[in-house]
């Protein structure tokens, strides 16, 4: 029986993985022949990330109170009376706490602290590049000296990407990026299957304590991260949890060994 | 119906509508009349169907409605870069606006589709429900607004640094 022919909605279900298991397996046979569309549904899915990515942050915002606030039945004297001098006291205490809040952050966290935005810089700055095919790095592995003289200028301190040919990643160069106060490190890796991981450093980090290493899921892209004398570090990938680990603590230790 | 399922789904709800809307206070609005109007009208609700899809369509419809409303000039495409999460630094920013500058460029029939399968897991079925349009029109809508998107990320493309809107 020869194959059915295969239609634009399936190869954007495809995409999605929303095809049967058979019919999944039956487009990826057809991809293999066709490797401009199988570019274009990739780039599609690295869409679906960017974007999750994007908007993953106001899942974890605050939500206005306003917004909690159904409307109920409620008698209009006591809403009016009896309410109102308690949400006064009550706005009169937030904003009071609030520039407590930022007097003792500004006095005692200098950056808004770093660790709190490095996984997400990290992970945004993953999804951004990692999908390049032309152009994923402005300077690469072939230039590695050029590349590391140039972003050890650039950061203010000396600066070698770790070798991770042990794990299976090798180098596939670097580029500049402006971070929150100052100049960012990227450095990219990929393995034998193509899959790649990126080394975000921030020299930001001189106002912030050393910290232990962290762990965040930014959507799609998991960040080991870590701020470690000065510098803020953050390795992203979408592979395990587990193996990722296992990369990172490969990285940290190499740095220490400097 | 309960208030707190309802409040349970107030995350996706604005990640949704910001998403969509790009505007911050803009989007919270979209979400309170849509909390409103489930809650003004949740009586007529029956609580073993899935609230969630509900809820999406009632949005949509208010969409509808403001965007068919007289007087409101739609925004230009510059006022719409979206406010992410946390307060952006200069690199979150530069990096956001590349793909925020492509996603507010589609137009906005694409850009929900796109976003209701990106973020929100939706099946093609439930999309075509919720937007109330045949799901052949779902599929031709998420087709030209990746491609769309896709055209304008690309490196050659040269608009994705692109501010200025003439």
């Amino acid at each position: 029986m020869t194959p059915q022919p295969i239609h634009e909605d399936e190869l954007q279900a495809w995409a999605d993985r929303r095809l049967p298991a058979e019919r999944q397996t039956q487009v990826e046979s057809y991809l293999e022949q066709h490797p401009d569309t199988h570019a274009r549904l990739q780039a599609y899915q690295a869409q679906n990330r960017a974007l999750q990515s994007l908007f993953q942050p106001v899942l974890e915002e605050d939500i206005p109170e306003h917004l909690q606030e159904l409307p109920r039945p409620a008698p209009l004297l006591r809403q009016r009376f009896l309410t109102w001098p308690w949400q006064s006291a009550a706005a009169v205490l937030l904003v009071l706490s609030g520039a407590l809040a930022g007097w003792q952050a500004h006095t005692y966290l200098p950056s808004p602290s770093l660790a709190a935005a490095l996984p997400r810089q990290a992970a945004i700055a993953h999804a951004v590049y990692t999908p390049e095919v032309r152009h994923p790095v402005e300077v690469g592995a072939d230039q590695e000296t050029h590349l590391a003289a140039w972003l050890s200028k650039r950061l203010g301190a000396p600066l070698r990407p770790p070798r991770l040919g042990a794990q299976g990643f090798e180098l596939v160069g670097g580029r500049l990026l402006p971070g929150g106060q100052g100049p960012v490190a990227l450095f990219m890796y990929q393995d034998g299957g193509g899959q790649r991981l990126t080394l975000y450093v921030s020299g930001e980090g001189s106002g912030s304590g050393d910290t232990s290493f962290r762990f965040s899921r930014e959507g799609d892209v998991s960040v080991f991260y870590w701020v470690d004398g000065g510098f803020g570090y953050a390795l992203s990938g979408t592979l395990d949890k587990a193996s990722l680990g296992t990369i990172a603590t490969q990285v940290y230790q190499q740095l220490e060994a400097r | 119906m309960e208030e707190a399922p309802l409040l349970a789904e107030i995350p996706r709800l604005r990640r949704y509508a910001r998403a969509l809307v790009g505007d911050r206070a803009a989007a919270d609005d979209l979400v309170q009349d849509t909390l409103e109007r489930a809650w003004s009208r949740r009586h007529s609700w029956q609580d073993d169907r899935p609230l969630r899809p509900w809820l999406f369509s009632i949005m949509h419809n208010l969409r509808l409605d403001q965007l068919r409303r007289p007087g409101i000039a739609p925004q230009s495409l510059d006022e719409r870069i979206p406010e992410p999460g946390t307060r952006p630094t200069q690199s979150d920013a530069l990096e956001l606006a590349d793909l925020a500058a492509a996603l507010y460029r589609l137009p906005e029939e694409q850009r929900a589709v796109i976003l209701l399968v990106a973020l929100e897991d939706m099946s093609y079925d439930a999309i075509a429900q919720t937007l109330a349009i045949p799901r052949g029109t779902v599929m031709s809508r998420l087709f030209r607004g990746r491609e769309h998107l896709r055209r304008l990320m690309a490196p050659e493309s040269g608009v994705t640094h692109l501010r200025v809107v003439p």
